[in-house]
């Protein structure tokens, strides 16, 4: 414990000079320097918060002007021709978004259970760090790893697996290369998992250790308990991991400009190359015309809103969990 | 003594026998079941740790060889013919991670710190919604400050490439991480030391400066070693402002390169089979410096934990 | 139930040393002491509570009827069935309906016909003396009720597997005193239909309701040991053991 100075024994009613917001002393001036400093510092963050958002809505005006709805529901996208249509990016994001969490929420779920019930107490913390460690590798490590050694992988043995169990199933369908949806999907999934650890992990373990007993001394077996108690206990704050994850998979953007392909079209197939919001932001920079610019601009205020609100929708799930309502 | 339970005694007995008979005779189905899902979250566990050893293991086969003093003191070169294995080294990118980074970390801390105090200390509506602002920009992908610099910097005010953009972008990453943390580190410090200033007479200021925020240190520190780890690996917000270069220099006012953009460069660009290769390495000591800010940031808050029990 | 030289210790620190008494058949027997005194200790290896902590060893013998509940053949599991517990504060699972936790035993036995399901609801609920209150309210939710009818509640659940043995771990003390008395006067009820063994810290409740008294006490080492059982008249009455005495007038807590 930190050392206390001891003062003389205080008398029972507050002083004047210690209610808050009612000062009342000598040297006020200094005390207006210091909330001079904590509110202009503040201000200046702030400023600059608005002015981001400012300029990042101004700046796709002119794409709007030029294409006006068809920004979000064209289909081609071909800044030469200055055919703006982002819808080819939103079903990318949402198809890389989709397959991550399909992966990631089961796996993610189960390791969640093994870390608060079968990992020896005592191992908890280090392990759930190490899984969590895989959350701060950057992006680009992931996207490295997935374009220098899962695409020529995927390309020589997994593509042409899939194409034969499933006979060209229309998601399997078509021609491959390296890079592809597929990919982006399962990169994205590497890197949401360890958000879902660590986040149903602390939902299942704040279960009430008195709602285990009480199971368990009905007679129900070990996974009776998890399955039928904790799971759907820890339920909402599950579901606050599952979106920030989602979150988190929506606005990836290097790693998967790395493993995609860039391919601006819209393709059943999964194995097919592609795009998201994130990626193209990252990828359609380079030799970009104003317009173009304006038109990136566009998509950067739509994954704004994207991402904020599924990240608002997560947080507030997992504030409600903690306060300990249940969806 | 009334006696309830003497009419429909039958069925009770009648219902006792029929449950101990199910539940004998569901036990070994129940007791599979069991074993074969806590299997699988066993499984599960070894399968994510699986894949962060499978993703260590492979930095460090493909890129340890890479580690070498050249690599940290040459800038890149092209493979000529006589010389075809000479890549050179990195270190542009790494005097731009230095230089980028450290600048925005004296931006970003004074900001930060000073921001997260104030959350600490107020609790009005301003603050309220200064603290909802955070929320949101923590969840905001980071490639959109880089739009951002590059909008108002270098659209409106036509400002060049440089590597000084690259800090401002980082900076907006860095601060509402060091805010958030902060103000956890400076509500920890416990009233009585605040207190005691005021009886003492102290302005606000002094309180602030001399007694609480020493007793924060290891908190703030915590807070800026995350924000650290944080920015040191971002390379979407560079990537609009910073340009690039492949001759090392110190001067954030001209183009600038970074560890992140140069693995990130040397992979999408038309780069050879030995570049791409050659990216592991800087991929590894990314990773390395990485993992050691983010480990040391975790290990100075159970640190923290454990010192205040 | 008959105990006989039951000790319990965790990581070799003994907790509860050599108890041994019989549980009459359908009656209330009360297990008191001052605090740490390993009562609940014991009442929770009567169940098996303790199977999952780590460390913890239960000597010594627990019979029901002719088996002895830790014997190798017989699995946790079915020993739960036959050995209820009610716990110290309301724990009815939140995801549940009243109906749905009121079954959850019975389901996670196996048992899933609607008619067996719905009869034992009933008479558990009407043991537990909620039926008319929850009768027409089964699919709301068990946080709707109070503290009193939830832990009533939770009374039904265990009684609807039909145990042989109810423990109940200082069931009232977390409740108001018009629930408290509720709930006394169920078990003066329901030990027709269970027998009952309760952990009170509370004297004059074990008086009320008790017809077997145990007295526990924390020894020298550390570990609850048995000092006097008796019927509860005559031990509150006429102790044979001085600490009794002592404990029944007050001396220490």
């Amino acid at each position: 414990m930190s050392t206390e100075p001891t003062t003389e024994s205080a008398p029972p009613a507050v002083p004047e000079d210690r209610v808050p917001g009612r000062v009342k002393r000598p040297r006020a001036r200094s005390d207006g320097l210091y909330w001079g400093i904590l509110y202009g510092a503040t201000l200046v963050f702030v400023v600059v918060c608005v002015a981001f958002l400012v300029t990042l809505v101004t700046s796709s005006f002119s794409a709007w002007r030029h294409s006006g709805l068809g920004l979000i529901f064209g289909t081609t996208w071909n800044p030469d021709k200055e055919l703006y249509g982002a819808l080819p990016l939103l079903v990318g994001t949402l198809e890389t978004t989709i397959i991550a969490l399909v992966l990631a929420v089961p796996l993610g779920i189960l390791v969640a259970v093994a870390l608060v019930h079968l990992v020896p107490r005592r191992l908890r913390t280090p392990l759930s760090s190490f899984v969590e460690l895989l959350a701060a590798v950057p992006s680009v490590v992931f996207g490295g790893v997935g374009f220098l050694v899962l695409a020529p992988y995927f390309q020589q043995h997994f593509y042409p697996w899939l194409q034969s169990t499933t006979h060209s199933f229309y998601l399997f369908s078509g021609t491959f290369s390296t890079t592809s949806t597929l990919l982006a999907g399962i990169v994205l999934f590497v890197m949401v998992l360890p958000t879902i650890v660590a986040l149903s992990r602390d939902a299942i373990a704040t279960v009430p250790v008195e709602q285990v007993e009480g199971a368990m001394s009905l007679g129900a077996t070990k996974w009776q308990i998890l399955s039928r108690v904790v799971l759907p206990s820890s339920r909402t704050g599950i579901t606050g991991a599952v979106t920030l994850a989602a979150a988190r998979a929506l606005g990836e953007t290097i790693a998967v400009a790395m493993v995609i392909g860039n391919y601006f079209k819209i393709n059943h197939s999964l194995l097919s190359g592609g795009t998201t919001l994130a990626s193209a932001l990252a990828t359609q920079w380079d030799g970009a015309t104003s317009l173009t610019i304006s038109a990136l601009g566009a998509l950067a205020v739509i994954l704004i809103a994207i991402t904020a609100s599924v990240n608002y929708l997560g947080r507030a799930l997992l504030r409600r969990a903690s306060q300990g309502a249940l969806l | 003594m009334t006696n309830i339970g003497d009419l429909p005694a039958d069925p009770i007995i009648e219902r006792r026998a029929l449950i101990q008979a199910t539940a004998r005779s569901s036990l070994a189905r129940r007791n599979l079941v069991s074993r074969l899902m806590l299997g699988v979250c066993a499984l599960a566990f070894v399968v994510a740790g699986a894949v962060l050893i499978w993703i260590v293991a492979l930095l460090i086969s493909k890129g340890f060889h890479w580690i070498s003093k050249p690599f940290f003191t040459q800038d890149p070169q092209t493979p000529t013919v006589f010389q075809q294995n000479n890549l050179g080294g990195i270190r542009n990118a790494i005097w731009g991670s230095i230089v980028i980074d450290g600048i925005a970390l004296l931006i970003a801390i004074p900001v930060g710190l000073i921001a997260g105090h104030l959350l600490a200390e107020s609790e009005n509506s301003f603050a309220n919604a200064v603290r909802k602002t955070t929320e949101v920009m923590t969840g905001l992908p980071s490639i959109l400050f880089g739009i951002f610099v590059y909008e108002f910097m270098i659209i409106k005010f036509h400002y060049r490439f440089s590597g000084i953009l690259g800090s401002l972008a980082l900076v907006m990453i860095m601060v509402p991480v060091i805010m958030k943390a902060s103000e956890i580190a400076f509500r920890a410090v416990p009233h009585s030391l605040k207190e005691a200033g005021l009886s003492l007479g102290l302005s606000k200021g002094v309180i602030a400066a001399r007694i609480v925020t020493p007793a924060a240190v290891p908190g703030l520190l915590t807070a800026v070693l995350l924000a650290m780890s944080r920015a040191v690996g971002e390379t979407a917000p560079l990537i609009w402002v910073i340009g690039n270069n492949y001759v090392a220099t110190w001067s954030p006012y001209k183009q600038q390169s970074a560890i992140p953009i140069s693995i990130y460069n040397g992979l999408l660009g038309a780069a050879s089979p030995l570049q791409q290769d050659y990216a592991w390495g800087s991929a590894l000591f990314l990773v390395v410096v990485v993992l050691f800010l983010n480990l040391g940031s975790r290990f100075l808050a159970a640190f923290l934990r454990r010192e205040r029990h | 139930m008959r105990l006989k030289d039951v000790s319990v210790s965790f990581n070799g620190r003994m907790a509860v040393r050599d108890v041994s008494f019989d549980v009459p058949d359908k009656r209330v027997t009360a297990l008191i002491g001052p605090s740490g005194s390993g009562k609940t200790t014991l009442l929770r290896a009567l169940n098996r509570l303790h199977d999952v902590t780590k460390g913890a060893k239960v000597e010594g013998e627990i019979l029901l009827g002719d088996t002895n509940l830790y014997s190798r053949e017989i699995h946790p599991t079915l020993t739960r069935t036959r050995v209820g517990m009610v716990f110290q504060r309301p724990n009815p699972f939140p995801t549940m309906s009243i109906y749905d936790n009121v079954v959850s035993g019975l389901r996670f036995s196996g048992i899933r016909k609607k008619a067996v399901l719905n009869e034992a609801a009933e008479s558990a609920l009407i043991a537990a003396a909620l039926w008319d209150r929850v009768k027409d309210r089964l699919k709301m939710h068990a946080s709707s009720l109070s503290g009193g009818e939830q832990q009533r509640l939770c009374i039904a659940r265990a009684l609807a597997v039909e145990p042989e043995v109810l423990l109940m771990d200082e069931p009232t003390s977390a409740l108001d005193p018009v629930s408290t008395k509720r709930i006394e006067e169920l078990m003066s009820e329901l030990k027709n239909r269970v027998s009952i063994v309760i952990v009170t810290h509370n004297m004059q409740q074990a008086a009320r309701i008790s017809d077997l008294c145990v007295f526990l006490l924390m020894g020298d080492d550390g570990a609850g040991e048995q000092i006097e059982v008796a019927p509860t008249q005559k031990l509150f009455t006429d102790p044979v053991d001085p600490r009794t005495l002592d404990y029944i007038q007050g001396r220490f807590g």
